[in-house]
């Protein structure tokens, strides 16, 4: 049987942003950038959800939790600063203070993966929703088969977490490959297109599910090789990204077929939203 | 101690391939066991030779005036290095550069090519295992070309 997506209940009155200061600001690469948010009562979550986060004066945009779900005093959030938003989010500093709504969607099956193979495959920024489900998989790491990442970027310089994936690379048990698409002559890891350093990592394809978070090109293009590979559309999970405004399903800006993003997703399974992608008007 | 159709045998190239091929091929291989910063070729200069990548790795570069070199594609175990061999004026396009102690199945293309000529069979044989990874690289360097992360946020 299939794993199914459970959606968290998002607080009462979800429009209204509470005032919620930084805590910590840090710069990954030179266009993306993590920050803590200190929000006012603990906000517990799912890996893959999303806040609606509120530059005052600018505007509000969706970005995805980037860290981990046993952690709800703290909201981590990485975005990589490509608009106005996200360029005022940038100039954030500890203890100036953001308008946070949410958590909202639907995250990773991180319940239902229990007992199966998991990979997640991130590319870009993409990496960012994947961290809490990474985190989630390294803590109860007992529960579930074999697990891979794998991670493609522009360059090395591109990179994020760099420190953490390090570390992940030193983990037993624990398969990790990072491609960047170009490279100086110091860099010796993998260069290339990310999927098909698929064929590096052991799974069994039976056995296993995938999470999938990157542009939309890379996402058809893994699923296809996840598929190619032998698992089921089924338990390939991908996370969309489309234009949000309420995050709770009403405004209609999000609407991706019969589905919004930001209430049934962004986490979708790729058996439901496969046909829906070859659409180039939704 | 491993023949080299033995060594041949083994590399997921060979899946798949008559012993009569296999042997017949191995004729024109060699065991070959390289160093980092060795260089396999360099751009510009005759392809006379491709590698099956037993252990190891390899970078693809060019060079870029002004900047250095660029690494593109890194092969790996089990993976083909070099197609240039295979086209006339077989010349190769790029710097090969090794990163990491590797051992690889080197063969002469032009005895392969050879017996490709004499045996068309042999021909459509090498065609299979060259096509599929061929082309795949030129469908992730598409994708690498579109430069998809520029766009991406989270």
């Amino acid at each position: 049987m299939p794993p199914t997506l459970k959606a968290c209940t998002p607080p009462p009155y979800p429009m209204a942003p509470s005032m919620t200061p930084v805590t910590r600001f840090i710069r990954e690469s030179a266009e993306v950038f993590t920050f803590d948010l200190a929000p006012e009562r603990a906000t517990p979550f799912t890996p893959g959800q999303f806040n609606m986060l509120y530059a005052f004066g600018v505007g509000e945009i969706p970005i995805s939790i980037s860290g981990a779900a046993d952690a709800p005093d703290q909201l981590t959030h990485t975005i990589r600063a490509v608009g106005p938003v996200s360029a005022a989010l940038g100039r954030l500093k500890a203890g100036d203070q953001v308008g946070l709504r949410g958590p909202f969607g639907v995250g990773w099956p991180v319940e239902e993966a229990k007992g199966f193979d998991v990979l997640l495959i991130g590319g870009g920024i993409g990496l960012a929703p994947l961290r809490p489900a990474i985190y989630w998989l390294l803590r109860h790491r007992a529960a579930y088969g074999r697990v891979g990442v794998l991670y493609g970027a522009r360059t090395p310089d591109d990179l994020i977490f760099v420190s953490e994936l390090q570390e992940w690379r030193k983990t037993p048990d624990f398969q990790l490959r990072v491609a960047v698409e170009r490279a100086g002559p110091e860099w010796t890891g993998d260069v290339g297109y990310v999927t098909p350093l698929l064929s590096k990592l052991r799974y069994d394809p039976a056995d296993a599910i995938a999470m999938i978070c990157g542009p939309e090109v890379m996402i058809r293009a893994t699923a296809l090789a996840l598929e190619d590979a032998g698992i089921a559309d089924s338990r390939i999970f991908v996370s969309m990204e489309r234009n949000m405004k309420c995050a709770i399903g009403h405004c209609g800006h999000c609407q991706f077929g019969p589905l919004f993003i930001c209430k049934d997703g962004p986490v979708h399974r790729y058996d439901r939203v496969r046909d829906l992608l070859a659409y180039r008007e939704l | 101690m491993k023949d080299i159709a033995d060594l041949l045998r083994h590399h997921p190239f060979a899946e798949g391939l008559d012993e009569e091929t296999l042997a017949l091929i191995a004729g024109c291989a060699k065991n070959v066991v390289l160093q980092p910063g060795d260089y396999l070729h360099r751009e510009g200069a005759a392809a006379d030779s491709f590698y099956l990548v037993r252990h190891g790795a390899v970078a693809l570069e060019t060079f870029v005036p002004g900047r250095g070199a660029f690494t593109f594609l890194t092969v790996k175990s089990g993976e083909i290095l070099g197609a240039d061999w295979l086209i006339p004026p077989y010349r190769s396009s790029f710097d090969a550069r090794v990163v990491e102690l590797t051992r690889a199945i080197s063969f002469d293309g032009k005895c392969l090519r050879g017996k490709c000529e004499a045996d068309p069979r042999v021909g459509y044989e090498m065609m299979k295992r060259f096509i599929p990874p061929l082309v795949k690289r030129l469908q992730s360097a598409r994708m690498q070309a579109l430069g998809m992360y520029d766009a991406a946020n989270a």
